[in-house]
């Protein structure tokens, strides 16, 4: 009886064994993102991109003569699945440097591994918490909402504008975004002079227009969401007949909100990144090269449209082999210190300068403000 | 069948004997730290499922809500800290009497329904914690979560001269932690109030019957198994040493329900094995990351089909046959 209990645990403990590690590789590289789930939007193409970037790098000799190997996990988004890959990425894979982290959640779970572990981290997320403070070995690549926040006041005050209506999503990238628009609107010279949510299922967000259209002096319409939500409120701004310029957020930028929207979305205002543009740069565009470039290898890789999201996963793992070929090492330290160094960077992202003091390195102008005309992106600078 | 001792133990003595020796011993075959990470998430999803083996494998009542208990854990360690001046440690205890409290409070009318409905109304508290959980941003941080403070215990020891690594260290205490509460569940089994709890899984007529208030012992076991969720949830919070609202996600009290129920139910030991199998197979199966979900998928499938009454009864009672 006692035996069968120790004999049919041995049994199931078997079955649990043969956790195998993956071959050696001259220079291993992680990563970890949201490949499956809720947030897949953003893993999936980053995960692609990471994949064609290492076979090109690899195809074309490696880096310092050395082949590169990534290491790659699927954490659907979730900040304990990261945190466990990151441990997984550092003690059993031992990677000099890991790329990934799609949702804010789960690169803030993975920080402490890597901090503790002095492994160089480039984040894909978008809050501005992964970077302020400033942690040594932690950088990320996509702009940020508060520069969103930033980019669209310039173009309100531009018009001559100032008093502006927020209505914004309850979900994480509407509330997060949310708050940097009012803590920004101050210094950007702009007052809110209409606050309102709305709930991730509403299916109509008249009541909450209607509020704003009714404040006194509102002159623009500006909406902090992404997904249905925009496309909605879009909508429901023309069929209340409201002639205010309005603004989206960089959360919007794709095709798909143009076709939710349809008609109603003509006219609207979003600040993008230049690979939604990539065609109509003109040739002087300094990032000309480097959108329409990454756009075209992607969409042959992969036969699917490029997205913003991968990207980020270009300039992080850009900067990368640069900061490595830099270093003339891929150890660790001074793969790190040689990211840090990082100086007129041209990404899909825009120029980036990074320091001590600054682990972003992007300024406003790394945004294009796009207007949206017969159905289609135009550049409004 | 001749007894493996002289004098032979009880099935709770070589329960905690098989665990310990386990916890002990596996630490040897370790080939790098990431394994410690894995024993201890092992380690704190037993914990929770241990509690759920006194709710579902004892009483034969069903919760898919506690993850909320182990998100109000998780939260009470964050915030404690934060806003009450708490020590880390103490606001686990916090947690625990809070989340026990919660449970009773809800426990008493959920309680009345049974099967469906009672999946329902558990179900409905979990979705309110984690929906509160992610939508007072001005409390938890809302759906981006929020740092946790350090726990102190690795300060502690390396002042008294013990150097411990970070990963060792929670494997370790984790792996107390479950013992201590694998012990109290199964004291709880071989006692007058454990057998009430057990004449209800099988007939809760037959059961008041005989004097037993059932209302009672079905509300209790549903606040010991609050608690064990609460203080699983609390020990994630304070090893990740960061927390968001996916910890109270209605997707983690599937799961720890379905380790529950795959280990088998009834017993500790049985549930012990689904926490290891579940929180270990998504690491062996990142080879197949493409069809991840589709093995994890089939071999649930197979389990409940083959083997109904869980992993490890079904297996005993098959090896049981072939030795007598």
């Amino acid at each position: 009886m006692k035996k069968s209990i120790l004999l049919s645990w041995t049994a199931a403990a078997a079955l649990a064994v043969g956790l195998a590690g993956p071959a050696d590789a001259e220079i291993k590289i992680g990563s970890t993102l949201a490949v499956t789930g809720g947030a897949s939007f953003l893993g999936d193409p980053e995960a692609r991109t990471l994949k064609m970037l290492v076979d090109e790098v690899n195809a074309a000799g490696g880096v310092n003569g050395e082949k590169l190997e990534l290491v790659q996990y699927d954490d659907g988004g979730d900040p304990n699945k990261a945190r466990t890959f990151a441990t997984r990425l550092v003690e059993d894979d031992e990677v000099v440097a890991v790329i990934g982290g799609s949702t804010t959640g789960a690169t803030m779970a993975m920080i402490p591994v890597f901090e503790e572990a002095k492994i160089p981290f480039i984040s894909l997320a978008g809050a501005v918490v992964i970077i302020d403070p400033v942690k040594k070995w932690v950088f990320k690549t996509p702009h940020t909402d508060r520069m969103a926040c930033g980019k669209i006041f310039e173009d309100i005050r531009k018009r001559g504008l100032s008093k502006v209506g927020l209505i914004s999503g309850s979900g994480g990238f509407g509330k997060s975004m949310r708050q940097q628009c009012l803590d920004v609107a101050g210094s950007a010279g702009v007052e809110i002079v209409a606050d309102e949510t709305y709930g991730p299922d509403d299916a109509d967000m008249t009541p909450q227009l209607t509020k704003i259209k009714n404040a006194a002096g509102v002159q623009a319409i500006l909406n902090a969401d992404f997904g249905q939500g925009p496309a909605i409120v879009t909508r429901n701004v023309r069929q209340l007949g409201i002639a205010l310029p309005l603004y989206q957020s960089h959360g919007v930028a794709s095709k798909s909100f143009i076709e939710l929207a349809g008609e109603a979305a003509e006219g609207v205002r979003l600040p993008a990144s230049a690979l939604l543009v990539a065609d109509k740069l003109p040739d002087s565009d300094p990032q000309k090269a480097v959108v329409v470039g990454y756009k075209a290898a992607y969409e042959k890789a992969t036969g699917e449209p490029v997205s913003t999201f991968g990207g980020h996963a270009y300039d992080a793992f850009q900067m990368l082999v640069a900061a490595m070929k830099k270093a003339g090492s891929s150890e660790p330290a001074a793969v790190r210190d040689a990211i840090e160094q990082t100086r007129g960077f041209m990404g899909t992202a825009g120029v980036v300068n990074m320091s001590a003091t600054d682990h972003l390195g992007l300024d406003l102008t790394a945004f294009r403000m796009l207007e949206i005309r017969k159905g289609d992106w135009t550049l409004v600078e | 069948m001749r007894p493996l001792f002289a004098k032979p133990i009880s099935a709770k003595q070589a329960t905690l004997l098989v665990l310990l020796l386990l916890i002990a011993v596996a630490p040897a075959f370790f080939p790098s730290n990431f394994y410690y990470r894995v024993g201890t998430l092992i380690f704190i999803n037993g914990l929770a499922v241990t509690g759920l083996v006194v709710l579902i494998g004892y009483a034969g009542q069903i919760s898919l809500g506690h993850a909320g208990f182990a998100g109000l854990g998780a939260y009470a360690c964050a915030l404690g800290p934060v806003h009450l001046g708490l020590p880390p440690a103490l606001s686990l205890v916090l947690g625990a009497v809070l989340s026990g409290l919660l449970a009773w409070l809800v426990g008493r009318p959920i309680l009345r329904l049974k099967g469906h409905y009672l999946a329902i109304a558990t179900l409905g508290f979990g979705v309110l914690v984690s929906m509160v959980l992610a939508n007072e941003a001005w409390l938890t941080g809302g759906p981006d979560g929020m740092a946790v403070a350090d726990l102190g215990l690795r300060g502690l020891l390396k002042s008294a001269g013990i150097k411990v690594g970070n990963a060792e260290l929670w494997y370790w205490l984790a792996g107390l932690i479950l013992l201590a509460g694998a012990w109290l569940a199964l004291n709880l089994k071989d006692s007058p109030s454990g057998r009430a709890l057990r004449s209800l899984h099988d007939s809760e007529v037959a059961a008041r019957t005989v004097g037993v208030d059932v209302a009672r012992y079905k509300l209790s076991a549903f606040v010991i198994s609050a608690v064990y969720a609460s203080v699983s949830g609390s020990l994630l919070a304070l090893t990740n040493r960061f927390v968001t609202p996916d910890i109270a996600n209605f997707l983690h009290s599937i799961e720890l329900v379905t380790m529950t129920v795959l280990g088998g139910a009834g017993t500790v030991i049985g549930a012990a094995t689904g926490a290891l199998l579940l929180t270990a197979l998504p690491q062996v199966l990142t080879a197949l990351q493409e069809y991840e979900h589709i093995v994890f998928g089939l071999i649930m499938m197979l389990v409940m089909i083959f083997l109904p009454d869980g992993l490890l009864p079904s297996l005993h009672r098959l090896l049981r046959r072939r030795v007598s």
